[in-house]
């Protein structure tokens, strides 16, 4: 049966053990918004052998490109964006260490396995409720890539963001699972 | 009948409001939707996702947030009646001029840039403006942000007209299981049929104004619309993709006369943040 589970990042072994395909994961601690551009960057220091402007490992990296806060506000409207335009880069992320994605829609056979052969989980969030979750975003500094504006990598410190797992270390995909469990045609 | 002078200025402050208000206050029509979609949903994570989406309505609305953080490409419909004058300044430049205002003055996100190059333009300008001229004096605005991931699976088709009433069909039912979970189920579908390329598109978008709920006035199409309604639910994609039987809100059906020898289908998925804001001068 799926759970309820709170988590505190970054996500260690035991964590991910636990959390399995439909699960609502509300996650507490720092995620990293990387989308397009940055993930684009990201990949060039890698594949140049460079340092990343954060440590990768065990970390959640957030696909969002967020709206421009409001006066006193600490972020503005931050739902997810989808994963897929992400898939080219992120096995070679997940090699690296990264440990957690947050994003929507289904990830390319590829992602799927880098995402079990070094366990680390897809989380979707809700598009379309990026004000929701902006209330669960406490605080955000810039990591780097701030000429990317939007898309700039912004350290995250969240409190019960709510995600529920697709992808989780067994290999399972929820994108798959609930639609065959709710289909009701041939 | 006189001609009636409209100031370019009284266009731009309206789009400026429009553009506000519409990235954060989720019409009444839609939050209805999504509590019906709620009620009917099966899956417990399908309710969740509506409960979701309620919350974030409230939210946005109360605290000036935008519903989401894609607030889109903005595209304009204007029914300009022929017996107006728009004096002061030009209508494209009136329309910029708001969306400019709007995105700055509503912390709204920027999202236009060329295509090529690929550089943000920072102001989310320019705007894509249809213009209809109809019979009277006034003036018709209404604006929609379009988000992209929606629109990013959207399809379009030229079919034989041997394909007939079952090519459409199966059409409509391919786009929405590919497209998935990406254009944020549940969806309005937007379908346009006939015309020429870019008309079948232009009907298709046009569609996803008419209220949810409201079936097409002819007998014929409305049974379409309901039938794929039926069946894009049985598909069993669900909130977000996650699984259940709420996939799509509507299916909007509008056609045009075409060649005898075409068939032109535009399918526009428009996403659960229906943002769409209308004005009358
Ligand atoms: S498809 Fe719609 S709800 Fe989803 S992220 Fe884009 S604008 Fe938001």
């Amino acid at each position: 049966m799926p759970e309820t589970i709170s988590i505190n990042t970054p996500l260690t072994d035991e964590i991910l053990k636990d959390l399995k395909t439909g699960d609502s994961v509300l996650i507490s601690g720092v995620i990293y918004s990387a989308r397009d551009a940055a993930h684009k960057r990201l990949v060039e220091l890698i594949s140049k052998g460079e340092k990343l402007p954060f440590e990768i490992k065990g970390q959640i990296v957030y696909y969002v490109g967020p709206t421009p806060p409001g006066p006193g506000m600490i972020i503005g409207s931050a739902g997810p964006t989808s994963g897929y335009r992400m898939d080219a880069y992120a096995p070679i992320l997940i090699a690296e260490g990264l440990k957690g994605m947050i994003g929507k829609g289904m990830r390319n056979q590829k992602v799927k396995e880098a995402i079990k052969r070094h366990r680390a989980v897809y989380f979707a969030a809700t598009g379309g409720a990026g004000a929701l979750i902006s209330k669960t975003i406490k605080k955000t500094e810039i990591v780097a890539y701030e000429d990317l504006g939007t898309e700039a990598i912004r350290r995250m410190h969240v409190k019960d963001f709510p995600t529920i797992v697709v992808n989780d270390i067994y290999g399972n995909d929820l994108y798959l699972q609930g639609k065959r469990r709710y289909r009701k045609t041939g | 009948m006189g001609v009636r002078e409209i100031a370019a200025e009284e266009i731009t402050s309206t789009i400026r409001r429009l553009c506000i208000e519409a990235n954060t206050i989720l019409g009444d029509e839609v939050v209805e939707a999504l509590k019906k979609g709620l009620e009917q949903e099966e899956s417990k994570t399908g309710k969740d996702i509506f409960r979701q989406l309620l919350d974030n309505a409230k939210i946005a609305k109360q605290e000036g947030i935008p519903l989401c953080q894609d607030t889109g490409m903005v595209v304009v419909f204007i029914e300009m009646g022929q017996d107006i004058h728009i004096v002061h300044g030009g209508l494209n430049q009136s329309i910029n001029e708001g969306v400019r205002q709007g995105y700055r003055d509503g912390y709204l996100r920027a999202s236009s840039l060329d295509p090529l190059v690929r550089k943000n333009f920072g102001d989310n300008t320019p705007a894509i403006i249809h213009v209809e001229i109809v019979p009277g004096d006034k003036l018709k605005l209404t604006v929609v942000p379009k988000g992209f991931g929606g629109e990013n699976m959207s399809r379009v088709v030229l079919l034989t007209p041997a394909s007939g009433m079952e090519g459409i069909k199966e059409f409509v039912l391919q786009t929405v299981e590919k497209a998935g979970a990406n254009p944020c189920p549940p969806v309005i579908v937007g379908v346009g049929i006939g015309g020429t390329l870019e008309k079948a598109a232009f009907i298709a978008k046009k569609s996803l104004l008419r209220p949810i709920g409201q079936r097409h006035p002819d007998h014929q199409i409305a049974i379409l619309e309901q039938e794929l309604l039926d069946k894009i639910n049985r598909l069993g994609i669900g909130p977000q993709g996650l699984g259940g039987n709420v996939t799509a809100l509507d299916v909007h059906i509008e056609t045009y006369p075409t060649h005898i020898a075409g068939l032109p289908i535009v399918v526009n998925l428009q996403c659960n943040c229906h943002r769409h804001k209308e004005a009358v001068l």
